[in-house]
């Protein structure tokens, strides 16, 4: 423990002890007042999705009832209205990132979408027989099939790199994979299932000595760590709203300008033409060329107020505090026997995977809950990860900026229980 | 609700040391393979059919407490019964475990009434149905493996 108490110690000196109260900060999340099979809830299922401050529900709410009008179209008051709080989250998100100009942030419905957007729009025309795209061991299923179906289409091949035992990406193996032929590098910021966080400047660094292009998955990383897209030289960045303490159906995709401006829309319709006739039609100009349709207004909106609540935390104060309910899991998760972590890689997000010796996930997920605990059991939408480890499944405690060190000791509790029902 | 009417002690046991777990008994005469993609639960019923009545009956996979004893007392109580009688007792199960209103007979079911406690957890039931689906497939010969889904 002595190597991550250091690392403890040096974010601590970083942030000054800037931490905030975590018990204040759970007065704005109205879920988490409830009890669950007659306990508090403790919800520890961050990585599937995040729960809501309730700024975030005024703001959803305030759209419909006092400004739903649909954006970029009509004159009138609530549609004006609308179209500038649609177009201020854009603004929000492009600060969130610190993307170099608006027109690179792409408001689409998830990282999902941001994924196949960019598979479909940018690789599907210019990939080619026997080019390589190389994607990781610890991929979550959405960037792995987007990339599949890309070379099913275009006959250009799929590689991945390993990852040793810990969860941590052999980069050895990444640079060896590189050559010309790499065409695009899809590698995950923070693994979900895992919780490693992949040194993806690195990757990037690489990627680009060869001619590659970039896309970062940061469903994972967007409420936990700061992005820098600028600083990153990411190629493509994109991230869930739903998961960064925003509502669902929203999420953002950067892209450089420079590779946005060459690529075909992704899907036709409103809103992404200039000028439509049946002779032909012009498109709009970024980000609307991209935005086909009427736009998830609301989600967008709610969104812009969720990254408005990060913000003002700070996620350096949200790393702090995570990086301390992390370690206590750790370590008390740690030494319960029987129970073993699976990703104990050195840099490491708010994720504690874990099998429990003779006993199957579902059966810790149904026991835990009965104890107020709610947390993943499966295979993660990462089944290529499990077949690495030789297990189905985790259980997987995911940590986020309202959980505290109470609600491990919640857990860890739980998993005496199990240990007890299922104990030979 | 109380998790001991889910994880009972019969339940347990069969968890504990499932019974007629392990490989294809010699003169396999139908085997399927059922996997329940939501929790990765994956089981292969391998059966010996001697003029219509099972004569030996094995499982082997990996799941929850809850798809490994609903397999192994499946595989007790089909020993030595008719086929006709496996498919009533499939139909039986299957009618008990997904009847919300409780109007279905646990009295017939025996042993197996054991599995009712996953009525309170919706999430489950495919846990507990997952062998006997993958039975139904093998005394149909079928060879596509059967999803929960």
């Amino acid at each position: 423990m002595s190597a991550t108490r250091a690392t403890g110690e040096r974010v601590d000196q970083k942030i000054g002890h800037n931490l905030y109260d975590v018990h204040a900060v759970r007065r704005d999340f109205p879920i988490l007042r409830q009890e669950v099979n007659g306990h508090p809830l403790v919800y520890l299922d961050n990585g599937a999705t995040s729960q809501k401050p309730q700024s975030v529900i005024d703001a959803v709410r305030h759209y419909y009832e006092c400004d739903n009008a649909n954006v970029h179209r009509g004159v009138h008051a609530l549609s004006e209205r609308a179209t500038n709080d649609y177009e201020a989250s854009r603004d929000t998100a492009q600060r969130f990132i610190n993307a170099a100009d608006r027109g690179e942030v792409i408001l689409v419905r998830s990282t999902t979408e941001g994924i196949n957007l960019v598979a479909q729009s940018y690789g599907r025309p210019q990939l080619h027989e026997g080019d390589e795209i190389i994607i990781s061991t610890m991929e979550h299923h959405s960037n792995i099939v987007p990339w599949q179906m890309l070379a099913e289409q275009t006959g250009a091949v799929v590689k991945v790199i390993p990852i040793s035992d810990e969860g941590e990406l052999d980069m050895n193996a990444y640079l060896d994979m590189l050559s010309p032929k790499t065409r695009i590098v899809a590698v995950v910021h923070v693994s979900n299932a895992l919780g490693t966080i992949n040194p993806v400047k690195a990757i990037i660094d690489a990627a680009h000595d060869v001619g590659a292009v970039t896309v970062i998955d940061g469903a994972q990383a967007a409420p936990h760590l700061a992005i820098d897209v600028q600083a990153l030289d990411s190629d493509f960045y994109t991230f869930s709203g739903h998961k960064v303490f925003g509502p669902t159906g929203i999420g953002v995709l950067h892209g450089k300008r420079a590779l946005l401006e060459k690529m075909e829309p992704y899907q036709g319709g409103g809103d992404m033409i200039r000028t439509v006739s049946f002779d032909g039609t012009t498109y709009n100009e970024l980000p609307y060329k991209f935005e086909a349709g009427t736009p998830n207004i609301a989600g967008a909106i709610g969104l812009g107020a969720a990254l408005e609540y990060v913000g003002e935390l700070g996620l350096d104060a949200i790393a702090a505090h995570e990086h301390d309910v992390l370690e206590v899991a750790t370590a008390t998760l740690g030494d319960i026997p029987g129970v073993r972590l699976i990703g104990t890689a050195r840099e490491k997000s708010s994720i504690v995977s874990f099998v429990v010796d003779g006993v199957h996930a579902h059966d810790v997920g149904t026991v835990v809950d009965s104890e107020g605990v709610a947390i993943r059991t499966g295979h993660h939408c990462a089944m290529p990860l499990m077949q690495r480890y030789g297990i189905a499944a985790t259980a997987r405690a995911s940590f986020a900026l309202y959980n505290t060190r109470e609600e491990v000791e919640t857990l860890a509790a739980a998993l005496w229980k199990v240990k007890e029902m299922f104990g030979k | 609700m109380d998790l001991r009417d889910l994880y009972e002690e019969v339940i347990l046991d069969h968890n504990r040391n499932p019974r007629n777990f392990g490989a294809k008994p010699e003169g396999c005469t139908c085997t399927a393979h059922g996997h329940n993609p939501l929790c990765g639960d994956d089981v292969q019923v391998h059966l010996k059919l001697d003029d219509g009545v099972i004569s030996d009956i094995t499982f082997e996979g990996r799941g929850c407490a809850i798809s490994t004893a609903s397999a192994s007392l499946m595989t007790e109580a089909l020993k030595g019964k008719s086929e006709s009688e496996a498919r009533a007792l499939f139909d039986a199960v299957r009618a008990y475990l997904t009847d919300k209103d409780g109007n279905s007979d646990a009295d017939s079911l025996g042993k197996l009434a054991v599995l009712g406690g996953v009525k309170d957890y919706p999430m489950r039931v495919k846990c507990a149905t997952l062998a006997w689906h993958t039975l139904q497939a093998a005394l149909e010969h079928r060879d596509e493996p059967v999803t929960t889904e």
